[in-house]
């Protein structure tokens, strides 16, 4: 398959890890801050063809993951109201709420369905005039806009029955956030798709500030590897900075459409990660002008006390502090099929990852 | 954690829901000698004959598919898990469950196929039920098939995989990952447009050439819902042999290697419903594969992976790029109603 083929070559992969081992003399920790990455990682099995000087993380990546059970509950509690469509990613289906998942209200009989665009949710409200359609907006700067762009189409079509949920959220202030916590990393393999759109501007403080590596790659094995081996370079010659392994998606300055559509619809709010606390101005908020799509404005509800599940340590693990073998509930009391926290639910979740490929290693 | 006190759409997908829900609900209430194997077909043991018996549902959506409908999925699902378990499949029965409203030309195509497909397979559609149910109650219809065939007691192992041991070649008789995504491709909701082909068809005449010659299979299985990935995971739960599976010698269509890449669907775990995975003795196997290929549902077969000492109830998969990992089987659903 082109574009895909190229990138996943066996011999220039060896190639890759030969060269690593080759450089690799310090002993160094690099964590990638992508759900994406992280499953890449795991399904290839890179980490058995790098050398015992590298420690691969995986961050607060994973948008499932990061996002407060509350928000959840609040989703399920809308999910039970009459005259309420859900739409959602599939990954949020499962993720446990303090006492319910979106799956069992499901079971129950709560309109929920899974749409693979937002734009879907668009269809079922004009396709439903008496209904709210709600849907669950989670995710980074690469989904963010096509949330954006489906509330100013609503807007343009007076779809008033379409409502967002928003947990968006951007990376940047956890990617500082883990820094400031004291998280021991030497470099971030950074997120493909989120630097299309924000370009490199980002990441520039992590490197002249804090002096970390940063390279910003694809999710195949080449570009995952050769990332690798461009950050073991940069921190041998103690030449820490920002580089584009990603070229043929990414432009130093981003996607600007996209950004000012963001901007457009979406203003800066404190936010909630799971493992980091509120960081100031870390997620987005709909603004005022756009408040009829908003369905925190829209729709009152009780949402039932938070309730998490004790012994998870979830937080420690987007922290990179601990990896999942180090849980007491990892593959026991916690499974995909019966998950305590969201790191097992979502597909990209380190858990999750670290389950399904890695368990036994 | 929060116990499940309705069913779930993941317990039928084949995964490690449905899994648990056979060992803890029905292995154990109809808890038999025959059953309890948890064979693809129970084989009865009369005074001197051997009988392999199974049982399957299909609650197929789109009803219609590229590549087939569920009438003819509903005779190959039957007729593959008797073959499979090394028995021939003699006769099935069907029993269906039809929304009122259901349109009679649509009910006519999926008898005919059903009947067309039994006659390519050598088997009788021998005894039947009918239900209807009000609109709403069941989505479209639903067929449930029954068979029975007849089994050699040298070949009474096979189901089971008694004899497996290191050093086994694991075969598959082709692609894998074509039904499960030219199912999902003729589902409106994702507007996409494809020609990926289901790969439904009755595996028993191929199957009847493999033990004609050679005696070296070990283990059949077809590899339904939860993919190859499942079946292979499965045979190696609590047995005293690992398997390897070299990625690089899988064989996935590109157009469905291209659809599981835009969804980020793993084609291991994509459902089949014309491919038999097979243990096969080492020094058997190049033989095997011959008869194979020279059927025409084994052009594509090849030699896929190995039993070995290391890692005893594991299953590997060496990467097409070189690194490691393992198969674990499906949790919950990744694709409802393939089958």
């Amino acid at each position: 398959m082109r574009f895909i083929d190229e990138y996943r070559d066996k011999e220039l992969v060896l190639k890759l890890s030969e060269e690593i081992r080759r450089s690799s003399t310090i002993p160094i920790a690099l964590m990638e801050v992508c759900g994406g990455h992280t499953m890449s990682i795991q399904r290839f099995g890179l980490p058995s063809l790098l050398p015992g000087t590298i420690r691969l993380l995986s961050g607060p990546g994973c948008p499932v993951c990061v996002s407060s059970r509350r928000y959840l509950d609040q989703a399920i509690a809308y999910s039970r109201l009459p005259d309420v469509i859900i739409s959602t990613y599939g990954d949020l289906i499962r993720v446990p709420g303090s006492t319910s998942t979106l799956d069992r209200e499901k079971a129950h009989g709560a309109d929920i369905r899974i749409v693979y665009s937002v734009m879907d949710s668009l269809e079922i409200a004009r396709q439903n005039p008496g209904r709210k359609v709600v849907f669950l907006g989670i995710g980074f700067e690469t989904t963010a806009p096509a949330s954006a762009a489906a509330i100013i189409s609503a807007s343009r079509q007076d779809l008033y029955n379409f409502h967002l949920f928003s947990s968006h959220k951007v990376m940047p202030p956890a990617m500082a956030a883990l820094i400031d916590e004291g998280v021991k990393i030497d470099g971030y393999i950074a997120p493909g798709h989120v630097s299309t759109i924000t370009g490199v501007s980002i990441y520039r403080d992590i490197a002249e500030k804090y002096h970390l590596g940063c390279v910003i790659t694809g999710f195949e094995p080449v570009d995952l590897m050769e990332a690798i081996l461009m950050l073991v370079r940069q921190i041998e010659a103690h030449d820490q900075k920002v580089e584009i392994q990603y070229r043929r998606a990414v432009r130093p300055e981003g996607n600007i459409k996209a950004r000012e559509m963001l901007d457009e619809v979406f203003e800066p709010r404190d936010d909630w990660w799971r493992g980091l606390g509120i960081l100031p101005a870390s997620g987005l908020g709909i603004r005022e002008k756009y408040s009829a799509f908003d369905a925190e404005k829209m729709l009152s509800v009780e949402v039932e006390p938070t309730r998490e599940d004790k012994g998870c340590i979830c937080g420690e693990i987007l922290k990179g502090l601990k990896n999942p073998r180090e849980c007491k509930l990892f593959a026991g009391a916690c499974t995909p099929q019966n998950p305590a926290g969201p790191c097992m639910v979502s597909n990209e979740g380190a858990c999750a990852a670290f389950y399904r490929y890695n368990r036994y290693v | 954690m929060i116990k499940n006190d309705k069913v779930l759409l993941g317990h039928g997908s084949g995964g490690k829901l449905s899994h648990d829900l056979i060992s803890d609900l029905f292995v154990k209430y109809f808890d038999n000698q025959y059953l309890n194997k948890q064979t693809d077909s129970a084989i009865l043991d009369l005074a001197d004959s051997h009988i392999s018996f199974t049982t399957d549902s299909f609650v197929v959506d789109p009803v219609f598919f590229p590549g087939g409908d569920i009438g003819k999925l509903a005779v190959c699902g039957t007729v593959n898990d008797l073959a499979v378990s090394g028995a021939t499949p003699m006769f099935l029965s069907a029993g269906f469950i039809i929304e009122e409203g259901f349109p009679f030309k649509d009910l006519e195509s999926i008898v005919r196929s059903m009947a067309d497909e039994a006659k390519k397979a050598g088997v009788v559609i021998v005894t039947g039920d009918t239900k209807v149910v009000n609109r709403g109650k069941c989505d479209k219809i639903f067929i449930n098939t029954a068979g029975i065939g007849m089994i050699k007691m040298h070949h009474t192992h096979i189901g089971e995989g008694r004899s497996i041991k290191p050093g086994d070649k694991i075969i598959i008789n082709g692609s894998i990952g074509d039904h499960g995504m030219a199912v999902l491709s003729a589902r409106q909701e994702l507007n996409i447009q494809s020609d990926i082909q289901s790969d439904c068809a009755s595996l028993n005449g191929l199957i009847h050439n493999i033990l004609d010659v050679s005696d070296g299979v070990k283990f059949m299985r077809d590899a339904t819902r939860g993919g190859l990935a499942t079946v292979l995971s499965e045979l190696a739960e609590k047995k005293n042999f690992g398997i390897t599976l070299e990625e690089s010698n899988i064989l996935v269509m590109p157009k469905v290697r291209a659809f599981c890449e835009l969804l980020g669907f793993d084609p291991l775990y994509i459902a089949n419903e014309g491919k038999v995975v097979i243990v096969a003795d080492c020094d058997s196997a190049a033989t095997i594969l011959q008869v194979m290929q020279n059927h025409e549902l084994g052009k594509n077969a090849g030699i896929i992976g190995e039993i070995v000492e290391e890692y005893p109830g594991k299953a590997w998969v060496n990467t097409a790029i070189g690194g490691k990992r393992i198969l674990d089987m499906l949790a919950g659903e990744q694709l409802p109603r393939i089958c």
